[in-house]
């Protein structure tokens, strides 16, 4: 059961963990290596601590769709987690296929998905590392987009979406220049329900348009490269 | 406030020790052992030594050469390592033919099979190519730039193959990662297509190499880790076909069941041309100081059943020889192996090198089990005692001087590869600390600023 009362940082009204007191500290270092357990391999990945209802033991594969969000931020994975969690005992039944798991997913994708496991990646408001000395730790990179081709399968989407212009151009750039991602054309971005979404119903998203600012999208399917 | 990034492979500015390396040409024409900044190379048709010509820009190495490697062909032989250069030189003349920079320390190489493109990785994980294109004979190639061709996010690269068949280029780093990408028509624009990751190690790879035959042209992948094992790979499909823990082996190696854990690291493997059998070189483990037997474990590798088997453990007595470096010719079945390293602190002679040979391997297999490979005495070894004494160098070195050599050589491979784990406290320590002298340099620059200003 909730502790609604004895615990101050969930919300007594609606029962979610309440987001301030999750702070964490708005940059977090990608180089180095952190103390969280890495799966060895994809078959290593003990499914049966993230989506309990669909996978009783861990040899039980269920094909069908699943969630999975990776965060670097502990604060951040904290909050995701006692979110679904709450959100999971209010709604019973509901929000069974979305899970969180703390990691650095510049380094250990591999470790997680086998080749062309999912077919769509988000990569939501990344951290901008504004200085170009730190630009090699921006999480969409020519080299780092080559291991998410790998995990996303043919015809597999990735969408992108930030605040500041400057790295939306780069994203944009990084994906338009590699041979495995070309751009979805107008009617498709009109046709995919997920496009809206982005900037509606992400939180940030959402106070991005409170203070009138603007979002940049960039949003590419994975495809063979030509010969 | 960021943290100050520890970035791997570039903290450490001190010059660090580096362990001998040896190669083979394809043909057993010559032999080349690098140590420390110092490439020495024996032609063993004409039974003399050679002297190197480099007019290039940058001639010779300045700093400790950390891979070396020849081309199929064996026309060409390249060298690279912490003094940022990459050297490919030409095997008829030993000219240097190019001299490539390189961003960062150049941590391993390779070469593609029609020895137009020289492939290198850098201690920040990026694997870079350039063409030697425009090479018909002697002369030198001059601003040859290296392009990025695939990058293992912010890790050591240990070691570089590529696939018998051409087709692929293997990347093995520090973060138990062995990676598998198509290698591209055009190098140059990069290769961003990976076939599959081979993951399964639980520690840092430190070697590679493929076993194939007529038969199975394609080949599989060997392996060699920290984590005390041999694995056997697919590489189209990135899957663990079979692993061999050396420790129980090289326990035999040593003392005789004193029930102390034995897990030597993986330093080197090397294949036989035949593609069966596998030599393993690995780090030493001291029981008890009185007891030095050492030596290489044989591995069998049954291509049909895809499985690894030991052959046969090969002792080296008589002197203290753990070798960092291990090497087999296309022809002839001898196994070289050099021990040594460079800037050892200490002692009067900073880089000491060792060179023997075993024979008979091929020999060696399931189907004859009684047949021993031999260690050759010195004067037994091709070239004899003029190239021991050019790739030794003439001085003669004490014993406890290769046991301490062997010791520094597994510290400085620990330091480099194996992730430090922090306790909890240690980490909130180091944050602090970090915390307070950039808080403190911060104020130096402020005031020194303000007197500036004030003056």
């Amino acid at each position: 059961m909730l502790e609604n009362e004895a615990n101050p940082t969930f919300s007594k009204s609606t029962g979610l963990p309440r987001k301030r007191f999750y702070r964490a500290r708005a940059h977090s270092n990608p180089l180095s290596d952190s103390h969280f357990p890495v799966p060895i391999s994809p078959c290593h990945v003990d499914y049966s601590l993230h989506y309990p209802q669909f996978f009783s033991s861990s040899d039980q594969i269920d094909s069908s769709k699943k969630i999975q969000v990776c965060r670097y931020w502990d604060k951040v994975s904290e909050y995701v987690k006692e979110r679904i969690s709450a959100l999971r005992v209010a709604n019973p039944g509901q929000y069974q296929n979305i899970s969180v798991v703390r990691t650095n997913s510049m380094k250990y994708i591999p470790n997680y998905f086998e080749k062309g496991q999912l077919s769509k990646m988000f990569f939501l408001f990344p951290d901008p590392h504004f200085k170009e000395k730190n630009h090699r730790r921006r999480v969409i990179s020519t080299h780092l987009l080559d291991e998410y081709a790998y995990t996303l399968r043919v015809g597999g989407i990735i969408y992108t979406i930030t605040d500041v212009e400057e790295l939306g151009d780069w994203m944009k750039a990084c994906l338009e220049s590699h041979p495995m991602y070309e751009a979805l054309t107008e009617e498709e971005l009109e046709a995919d329900p997920v496009v809206k979404l982005l900037s509606s119903a992400t939180e940030e998203g959402q106070k991005v348009a409170r203070n009138d600012g603007q979002t940049f999208q960039a949003i590419y399917r994975r495809i063979m490269p030509a010969i | 406030m960021e943290d100050t990034p520890i970035e791997e492979g570039e903290t450490n500015k001190d010059i660090e020790v580096a362990p001998a390396l040896i190669a083979v040409h394809p043909t057993q024409k010559s032999v080349a052992v690098a140590v420390g900044s110092d490439l020495r190379v024996f032609d063993l048709h004409g039974v003399s030594a050679v002297a190197l010509v480099d007019d290039t820009s940058v001639p010779f190495h300045k700093d400790s050469i950390r891979a070396i490697h020849y081309s199929a062909d064996g026309k060409l032989f390249v060298s690279a390592g912490d003094d940022k250069v990459v050297k490919v030189w030409s095997t008829e003349s030993w000219r240097c033919i190019c001299t490539v920079p390189s961003e960062k320390r150049v941590s391993a190489v390779a070469l593609s099979h029609d020895g137009l493109h020289v492939c290198f990785a850098d201690k920040f994980g990026v694997v870079w190519v350039v063409d030697l294109d425009g090479f018909d004979g002697n002369q030198t190639l001059v601003n040859k730039k290296a392009a990025p061709l695939l990058a293992h996010y912010c890790s050591i690269i240990t070691s570089l193959e590529v696939s018998p068949d051409g087709r692929f280029v293997v990347s093995a780093d520090r973060d138990f990662k062995i990676r598998v990408t198509l290698f591209p028509k055009k190098p140059l624009d990069g290769a961003h297509e990976i076939q599959s990751f081979c993951l399964g190690h639980t520690e840092f790879v430190s070697c590679l190499a493929f076993v194939f035959t007529p038969d199975y042209p394609q080949g599989f992948l060997v392996s060699g880790s920290g984590d005390s094992t041999v694995r056997l790979w697919d590489i189209s499909s990135g899957s663990l076909l079979d692993t061999y823990e050396v420790a129980e082996k090289a326990g035999l190696l040593e003392s005789n069941g004193t029930g102390e854990e034995c897990n030597p690291a993986i330093t080197d493997l090397c294949t036989f041309p035949d593609g069966t059998l596998i030599a393993v070189a690995t780090q030493r483990q001291v029981i008890k100081p009185s007891l030095h037997l050492q030596g290489i474990l044989l591995l069998s590798c049954d291509l049909s059943t895809r499985t690894l088997s030991i052959a046969k453990v090969v002792s080296i007595t008589g002197e203290a020889f753990i070798p960092t470096s291990i090497r087999t010719s296309s022809s002839a079945g001898l196994l070289w192996m050099v021990t040594g390293v460079s800037n050892m602190h200490g002692f009067d002679q900073p880089s000491l090198a060792r060179v023997r040979v075993i024979s008979g391997s091929e020999k060696c297999s399931l189907s004859s089990p009684e047949h021993e490979p031999t260690v050759l005495e010195d004067n037994e070894i091709p070239g004899g005692d003029k190239l021991l004494e050019k790739l030794q160098g003439s001085v003669s070195v004490e014993e406890n001087v290769f046991l301490a050599a062997a010791e520094a050589v597994k510290t400085a491979m620990s330091n480099l590869l194996v992730k430090k784990q922090y306790s909890t406290e240690k980490r909130e320590f180091r944050k602090r600390t970090e915390m307070i002298e950039k808080i403190k340099s911060d104020k130096l620059l402020a005031l020194t600023a303000l007197s500036k200003l004030i003056l």
